[in-house]
């Protein structure tokens, strides 16, 4: 056991940081520093940088892009990324749908599929959620039924609904789990599609959250005609692939770098902000504990994530301990933007967007750090809602991890 | 020993109540919001005209209903049900009690004026560089003639876009911090030299930034004594506070409700999530959390009328227990109702953007932890 960095690893990070210094988009850094929403083009230009460099899909298999880092490499190039507040790389496609079609697709399935999400060519999305299947996500209620088609080709007819799917907006696929056995136990019976968002009988509707941001939507169906050839893995075995990218979508979800990052935004942002005694708020002893607090959360789930990615890269895929990760990590990303809240005073409150008033494109209020504060704190409360909500991660531990 | 309402406050809250659930339900109050003003005239109109109480708090020689902080607190505990807007809190409780207080000429006048809905006041005590120390203040007033000249910046004047004046705290002498030299002034909003800058605030109400760039004002706009205004101004920011604890409790005693409805009809599993013992705990901490809110609000109500130090105590430990509730309450309210709690469609999600900023009115919960822990043990060494 040590914590020492190889000389192989320290120069793997400076290369890194070097590519990062160079190559990063100018104008992200500048619409990242200003808060603002980020568009479709944006998301993919830092893409398709990594993509070229042939980063963006680090735990991919070599052959299909892959980089065969160890599990240290792929640490430092997440500490790397968060270091200089690159946007993230969006998981739909690349950390999502790519694993379970290289794990469980066919031939023709990767070949089809996996450049394109490498490539950023294609945009995905999710259809899992739909109003009455939330934490009960195997209550889901979207149905496809086989037929075949006059071209002789067999296909799906899916009807129902998903929401909550992010970013569907842009998207120009999407991954489903649909019903294709109304009969069987509630978790058999599931598949797993592949949609062609253009797909006639598709429709996105916006929802707009309590931040103001429009992130998610929903998604109807209605007779939207599917080639069989597009579901991955067996009919009625979509559970599989559903459980198996959950499991993924949780060991991402830590998100320990870009805290880390995080309470080192918080601790500029009190060194200029003053507190009641007209000293820096970073000096004032209780905002002082509650920061040095978060630290030392943050340090031991940095620990228990090193732990876990250690076994995987032992040959263990990501068990149900990821759900550890999943709650610690959401906990400490609320609790940050509380403190970045409490840190900008009275300049929380000033809101600047979506009224009329907002037309004349004026500079907000206050200090930079402050502006976005109160609404990243509302739309923050969502990642214990996300991915499987906190309480069913404990759900999960107490039965597949204490045997409860 | 009595905790209950006489008569004439039953019949308060109960014609505040049914006013609001006829004519301020939650479409309405989400239309009004977006609307390029932002509040209702009509409705400001029918609290003085109307249901009268505009003068909830004030003598009946004033020509007020002859009441006061408990009249504040119910009048606050509706609106924070509905989430009103309007202006009750920096007119009334603010404006209404510096004036009250203050034994200035001109009180009755300007009272009849907010009695009848014409004066509408907005408090311009905060700063940029200034936290919660009230008497950190740049913003500074000289001696002119027999009046004075103001210069500074407010930050995040709340409710300023639709008042017709405004109280001003300034500097009429001693250092940046100083408790000594703090002086209150009732400025017209068009007064010249006076500008501000409008805007939203994350939880739908508006405010300004105002700036006062040698403005001109009489010796009658001197609020209180010269210079040592302090005392005035903790004591009606205290006054505020506790009525703010009571917008709180509404706010909070209305997502209890909004999730224990959802969590009922919710079903997953096969099951309403009601039944989740899980969830049932979180909703039961949520109710402890509101009726040790109610009962904090009570007091500091109560004990707005003792000796400086009583009040100030009373008052930062209501705000403790309410800033800890209202995010406790609130993030919860949200969990429960799940995806649903964070679409701007369901009313939870307003409620919840409301109490986070009552969390931080006024003073966090370090602030008034701070405070308590200062009049309790005495000063740190």
């Amino acid at each position: 056991m040590n914590l020492d960095f190889s000389p192989e690893d320290l120069a793997f990070r400076d290369e890194v940081r070097a590519f990062v210094a160079e190559n990063y988009p100018e104008h992200l850094r500048a619409k990242s520093d200003e808060g603002e929403e980020l568009s479709k083009e944006d998301f993919l230009s830092w893409h398709k940088v990594l993509a070229k460099k042939g980063w963006v899909a680090p735990s991919w298999p070599k052959e299909w892009g892959g980089c065969g880092w160890t599990s240290t490499q792929k640490y430092l190039f997440g500490e790397e990324m968060a270091r200089a507040d690159a946007i993230p790389i969006l998981p739909f496609g690349v950390a999502m749908v790519a694993p379970v079609i290289y794990t469980f697709g066919t031939q023709a399935q990767k070949e089809r599929y996996l450049p394109k999400i490498y490539n950023g060519e294609e945009w995905w999305c999710q259809g899992y959620s739909e109003p009455g299947a939330g934490s009960d996500l195997a209550s889901l209620k979207t149905k496809a039924e086989r037929i075949t088609g006059d071209d002789g080709k067999e296909y799906y007819i899916v009807n129902g609904q998903k929401t909550w799917t992010t970013l569907a907006q842009h998207a120009d696929w999407g991954f489903f789990l649909v019903r294709t056995d109304m009969n069987a136990k509630i978790q058999e019976g599931i598949s797993f599609l592949l949609i062609d968002m253009k797909t006639p009988g598709i429709t996105v509707r916006p929802i707009i959250t309590i931040d103001g941001g429009h992130e998610v939507n929903e998604v109807w169906l209605e007779n939207v005609k599917v080639p069989v050839e597009n579901r991955v893995f067996e009919e009625n075995k979509g559970w599989t692939c559903a459980k198996f990218l959950l499991a993924h979508e949780r060991s991402g979800i830590a998100g320990v770098a870009r805290s880390k990052r995080g309470v080192e935004r918080i601790r500029q942002m009190a060194g200029t902000e003053l507190g009641d005694d007209g000293d820096s708020l970073i000096k004032d002893s209780d905002f002082k504990r509650k920061v040095a607090e978060l630290e030392i959360d943050l340090t031991a789930l940095e620990f228990t994530e090193l732990r876990v990615l250690a076994s995987e890269s032992a040959g263990k895929g990501p068990g149900p301990e990821s759900s550890l990760l999943k709650i610690k990590g959401t906990e400490i990303q609320q609790r940050l933007t509380e403190l970045a809240l409490e840190a900008a005073g009275h300049y929380g409150a000033p809101y600047f967007r979506g009224f009329p008033t907002d037309g004349d494109n004026m500079h907000p209020i206050g200090p930079d750090s402050a502006h976005r504060t109160a609404p990243n704190y509302f739309n923050t409360r969502k990642t214990s809602i996300y991915g499987g909500s906190n309480e069913i991660q404990r759900n999960i531990i107490a039965k597949m991890v204490l045997g409860l | 020993m009595d905790f209950n309402f006489s008569e004439e406050q039953s019949m308060l809250r109960d014609t505040v109540a049914s006013f609001l659930q006829d004519r301020y339900d939650f479409d309405s109050r989400q239309k009004l919001i977006k609307t390029e003003s932002g509040w209702s005239q009509a409705n400001w109109d029918a609290f003085a005209n109307e249901l009268g109480i505009l003068g909830a708090p004030f003598s009946e020689e004033l020509g007020g209903l002859g009441g006061g902080a408990i009249e504040n607190m119910i009048v606050m505990e509706e609106f924070g049900k509905a989430l009103v807007i309007e202006p009750y809190l920096s007119t009334v409780v603010i404006g209404g009690g510096f004036l009250k207080h203050s034994g200035h000429a001109g009180a009755a006048e300007h009272i009849g004026g907010i009695i009848e809905g014409k004066t509408i006041i907005a408090f311009a005590y905060a700063e940029p560089q200034a936290r919660y120390t009230w008497q950190d203040l740049k913003t500074t007033a000289k001696k002119d003639g027999a009046g004075y000249v103001i210069n500074g910046h407010k930050a995040v004047v709340i409710g300023a876009p639709w008042a017709t004046h405004l109280i001003v705290t300034a500097r009429t002498g001693g250092g940046q911090r100083d408790e000594q030299g703090v002086s209150v002034f009732l400025v017209d909003k068009n007064a010249k030299g006076v500008t501000t800058r409008d805007y939203p605030t994350v939880d739908g109400q508006r405010a300004s930034e105002v700036y006062f760039e040698n403005v001109s004002v009489g010796a009658d706009a001197l609020i209180g004594e010269e210079g040592n205004g302090l005392g005035l101004v903790n004591k009606v920011i205290d006054e505020a506070t506790a009525a703010s604890c009571a917008e709180a409790v509404g706010a909070m005693r209305k997502m209890h409700e909004q999730t224990l409805d959802y969590a009922r009809q919710r079903k997953q599993f096969g099951t309403a999530i009601a039944n989740f013992q899980v969830l049932q705990h979180r909703m039961v901490d949520m109710f402890m959390n509101v009726e040790q809110s109610v009962s904090m609000t009570y007091m500091a109500t109560l004990k707005l009328d003792e000796s400086d130090a009583e009040r100030a105590k009373a008052v930062s430990a209501a705000k403790v227990q309410i800033g800890k509730a209202c995010k406790f309450v609130g993030q919860n309210a949200i969990q429960i109702h799940g995806g649903m709690g964070m679409t701007d469609e369901l009313a939870v999600g307003h409620y919840f953007k409301r109490a986070t900023m009552i969390e931080g009115l006024f003073g966090s919960v370090d602030h008034h932890l701070r405070r308590y822990e200062t009049l309790s043990f005495g000063k740190a060494a």
